[in-house]
């Protein structure tokens, strides 16, 4: 019993060797995020100005949502509008802000066999992937990015079922997915920052891009104390208002992989709206 | 297998340029593979010993639980200890989700059984050779529990470089529990799967590397201490 105890401190002390758990926030986010290296660029700016220190967890938009509801994370920040809304709805989250856009973009094999190569009409492609009954791979793992997919493919008419024998689903996340359709080769449906960011695409290129239709608005919502009491309120808003602000635009902004803008600023555009909001 | 050459420069670049991350995270998975042994072995060899020298009713069934918990999916044990530790869960006060701690947990959780089946298998079979030099002594099954550990030092330290081998190994549960977080819950294996995602295929063997060579190096280790603690001369003594 002693030593059960003695085990219990040991664990608490590696728990506890850790820095100060005082000005730490969680974020619950998308590995979308994390990946393109997103996360790397902002958070020192962010801490350097607060001191507030960030931890993130990088999931999918559907898990980040869970986590969230739960009370495991003080932030939210994910990529699926009306599941975003949803969850403020339901009184889990205080105000959502837009935060960022990029665009979801159509990978393929270099040989193309649906023959989709510089269209822009997303829909199209998707429509003639199934007519020439091209591989693609869907992430299949309820994330932002799968949810989007399926959303394509009910535009084209029918969803495609996973009976259908090339369309397969994979449940993994964006690298992963990415991996896969690389080995198979595969079409698959990406976010740009990932795409440009991912160092594995071997016979992947970039096919489709610029439709309206595959616009990728990312939100950050702080999740609601009254619903979950413990959740650090006061610094998961600070983290908000800095992305919001000025300053976390043109942060947003700066990131860049090869001189391109990964992550376009939401304030930009609609910049009025949401200083008004 | 460009990749793969790759991978071997990757691994030597990250051994001998000492990046700092890659210590970080060298140093946080060996804290908590080695907490979470620890906390194995406070119960799997006392229990494994019981299971080996006590008789009664359902012994059976728990012998053949344990071993079949040796199979436990990560997967599952990382969902289990993330639902009791949540704070919408059981324990969800003690604040422990997504740190250190609950890798350890969870890991603890995967590595008890290991210990306390393999302790059981080795202090059965010393039992049957040594039952009745003991109990002519007048030693009781209890005091005789440690004395066979001892004696059985050799293979239970191989039972405990099996458990560390699995905490090592596992990702599934420390990605669900610990959450990936940089600079404070990342480790080889989750790097690993983080950089695998990434597309940086020579990064992740690189690293798959470096987990290798560190698992070599403890084992070596671990043979060294035991060729120790067993002396020439008293090998000599005991072929005579």
């Amino acid at each position: 019993m002693v030593r059960a105890i003695g085990a219990f401190l040991l664990a608490a002390a590696i728990t506890a060797s850790a820095p100060s758990l005082a000005e730490t926030i969680r974020v619950a986010s998308t590995t979308s995020t994390e990946a393109s290296g997103l996360f790397d660029h902002l958070l020192p700016r962010f801490t350097a100005a607060t001191g507030i220190r960030v931890r993130v967890i990088a999931v999918g938009t559907g898990q980040a949502i869970r986590l969230a509801r739960r009370g495991d994370a003080d932030v939210l920040l994910v990529h699926h509008r009306p599941s975003e809304e949803a969850f403020v709805r339901e009184g889990y989250g205080l105000r959502r802000h837009p935060l960022m856009h990029n665009d979801f973009v159509i990978v393929g094999p270099a040989s193309d066999p649906a023959g989709i190569r510089g269209s822009n009409d997303a829909i199209a492609a998707f429509r003639k992937i199934r007519g020439a009954k091209a591989m693609f791979l869907s992430r299949g793992d309820d994330s932002g990015t799968h949810r989007r997919e399926r959303s394509l493919w009910r535009e084209t008419g029918t969803a495609p079922s996973e009976r259908s024998g090339w369309y397969r689903e994979i449940g993994a996340g964006m690298g992963r997915t990415l991996n896969t359709a690389a080995a198979m080769p595969a079409y698959t449906l990406v976010d740009h920052g990932t795409w440009l960011s991912f160092g594995n695409r071997g016979p992947l290129r970039l096919l489709v891009e610029g439709d309206r239709r595959l616009r990728n608005p990312y939100g950050v919502i702080a999740v609601d104390p009254k619903r979950h009491p413990h959740v650090r309120a006061k610094a998961a808003l600070r983290f908000v208002a800095w992305l919001v602000s000025a300053a976390g635009q043109r942060a947003i902004g700066s990131f860049r992989i090869g001189g391109r803008m990964l992550f376009h600023p939401a304030a930009r555009p609609a910049g009025s709206r949401v200083a008004a909001e | 297998m460009s990749n793969l050459t790759e991978g071997f420069a990757a691994a030597f670049r990250l051994l001998f340029g000492f990046d700092a991350d890659l210590w970080e995270i060298i140093i946080l998975s060996l804290e908590v593979n080695f907490a979470a042994v620890v906390l194995s072995c406070l119960i799997g060899l006392p229990l494994g010993g019981a299971l080996a020298v006590y008789r009664f009713r359902g012994r059976k069934a728990v012998i053949v639980l344990v071993n079949a918990l040796m199979g436990l999916p990560p997967v599952v044990v990382g969902l289990l200890v993330y639902l009791v530790l949540s704070r919408s869960g059981p324990l969800g006060s003690l604040n422990i989700l997504f740190t250190p701690g609950a890798m350890v947990i969870a890991q603890a959780i995967l590595v008890t059984p290991i210990v306390t089946a393999l302790t059981r298998q080795i202090i059965e079979n010393l039992w049957q050779d040594y039952r009745e030099q003991l109990t002519s002594l007048g030693s009781s099954r209890r005091r005789a529990i440690p004395t066979l550990l001892w004696d059985g030092r050799t293979a239970v330290l191989t039972a405990i470089l099996a458990g560390f081998g699995r905490a090592a190994a596992e990702v599934g549960a420390v990605i669900i529990v610990g959450g990936n977080i940089a600079h404070h819950t990342r480790t080889m294996t989750t790097a690993i799967a983080l950089e695998t995602g990434r597309g940086n295929l020579a990064l992740a063997l690189g690293l798959g590397i470096v987990l290798v060579t560190l698992a070599i190096l403890l084992n070596a280790a671990a043979w060294m201490v035991r060729e120790r603690s067993m002396p020439e001369t008293a090998l000599i003594a005991a072929n005579r």
